[in-house]
């Protein structure tokens, strides 16, 4: 195995091109060394992209934020400004993990893992965020929810990298949350997630909303009618019913040792019910 | 012939040179080519924290950080903490409050502790509950680290 430290993306897609499929890319390497020392994978190249000075920064514009590969969970929820204008991206962020693993992980990695119930991957879905992938045929730009295909699957071609998470600039009286079941209070994996963005008018009713659940299908999922539902509302009980039962109603989940179906479905349900009063409380204060 | 990378560090204000594998991880480097035995291997997964170390004042894992990614990077060890025979306030602590028994994970507790006291001086038990929550002990259930690292924050804040 060999052992490649880049100083440009370029570098890093050309040499990722090269290895044909027998490279891996690391930045934080919370999931990658577990793997190869689980014997699951067995890269002839590790291509580090951490020297690469532009994926390591988190850039504000006019245009909005953009989140560097290499940049670790911990960096993220230390971004003032990302944490006021999207707070429920960053809370989905700083829930992977241990203090240590923050340290390292990345929200690319998160997102390029496709566990269907990676912390980090609902409140982008909701938040309308876009991966900026670079390969060997030059740039694209796609919707987060277009990267995962399957559990640990993306839709990433030979060669291709994650260079950056695109997160627009906030309209005012916006907010998003996001929250998880877990059996304990830290360091678990999401039993059923749920992550809720909207935007409100200037009388405080729902203009626009995204809601994405996470653990409950093979990849996140998008709940349109859960949107439907949430706009042109205040948030009021009644909506919050029909959230709940167009969010469980929604839920393709798995079987298995950390909830069953039904748990999962319902679970699903009052999730997103709390992160739409959390989302709703936090447009309203700005 | 060894295909070995060539490492330049700097390990607790030393600078430190190594060879390794590409596949090494930096807590097998620091174990068994620099003899850095407080470093533990619990899981090897990055679940434990047994092998906990500051790189770049960030607290990680060393099982999951490779070898070769140490170059021109600081990194602290448990072995750092001393100052000659003077013990870092937080050893000094967890010897008087019994905070070991066994003793495996407390390397990895020292480190964690340090930089949750660096970041917050004056930590709540509750934020020192989930500061100290990626470091797993079986032996003491916790309360004796927890009022160890609340004693010595203490201390060091000169309280």
């Amino acid at each position: 195995m060999r052992y490649i430290r880049p100083s440009s993306i370029e570098d890093a897609v050309g040499l990722l091109a090269e290895a044909a499929g027998k490279a891996a890319v690391l930045a934080g390497g919370s999931d990658l060394l577990v793997r190869m020392k689980g014997g699951f994978i067995e890269p002839e190249l590790i291509i580090d992209i951490k020297a690469i000075d532009a994926l390591r920064h988190i850039t504000e514009s006019e245009d909005g934020f953009v989140i560097g590969a290499a940049v670790p969970c911990a960096v993220v929820g230390e971004n003032a400004a990302l944490r006021r204008a999207w707070p429920g991206v960053v809370e989905g962020a700083n829930l992977i993990g241990s203090k240590q693993v923050q340290g390292r992980c990345t929200i690319v990695g998160n997102l390029c893992n496709a566990s269907p119930a990676a912390d980090s991957v609902p409140a982008l879905v909701a938040a309308g965020a876009k991966a900026l992938i670079r390969g060997p045929a030059g740039s694209r730009t796609i919707a987060v929810e277009m990267v995962a295909v399957g559990p640990g699957r993306t839709s990433l071609a030979p060669g291709e990298i994650i260079e950056a998470i695109l997160l627009d600039k906030r309209p005012p009286r916006s907010g998003d949350a996001y929250q998880r079941f877990t059996p304990r209070t830290e360091m678990d994996i999401a039993v059923v997630s749920a992550a809720v963005n909207l935007t409100l008018d200037d009388r405080g009713v729902v203009q626009s909303a995204r809601v994405a659940l996470g653990a409950a299908a093979p990849t996140v999922l998008v709940v349109e009618e859960a949107a439907e539902i949430l706009t042109g509302s205040r948030v009021e009980d009644k909506t919050l019913d029909r959230l709940a039962a167009a969010c469980s109603g929604a839920c393709r989940p798995i079987d298995d040792k950390r909830g069953t179906v039904e748990f999962r479905r319902k679970v699903a349900g009052v999730l997103a019910k709390r992160v739409a009063l959390a989302a709703y409380q936090r447009a309203g204060q700005k | 012939m060894m295909a070995g990378i060539a490492v330049s560090t700097n390990i607790n204000g030393d600078n430190a040179e190594f060879l390794c594998h590409a596949d090494e991880t930096l807590l097998d480097v620091l174990r068994d080519r620099l003899g850095l035995m407080g470093v533990k291997e619990g899981c090897g997964t990055g679940d434990c924290g047994a092998c906990s170390i500051i790189l770049d004042d960030r607290l990680v894992c060393s099982c999951l950080v490779l070898g070769a990614e140490a170059e021109g990077r600081r990194i602290e060890t448990v072995e750092g903490m001393a100052q000659g025979d003077q013990l870092h306030p937080l050893q000094q602590k967890f010897l008087e409050h019994a905070a070991l028994q066994c003793g495996i994970c407390t390397p990895g507790f020292l480190i964690a502790a340090k930089d949750l006291l660096a970041k917050n001086p004056d930590p709540t038990e509750e934020e020192i509950r989930f500061g100290l929550a990626g470091n797993l002990c079986r032996c003491t259930g916790y309360d004796k680290i927890v009022r160890a690292v609340q004693d010595a924050a203490g201390v060091m804040r000169g309280a």
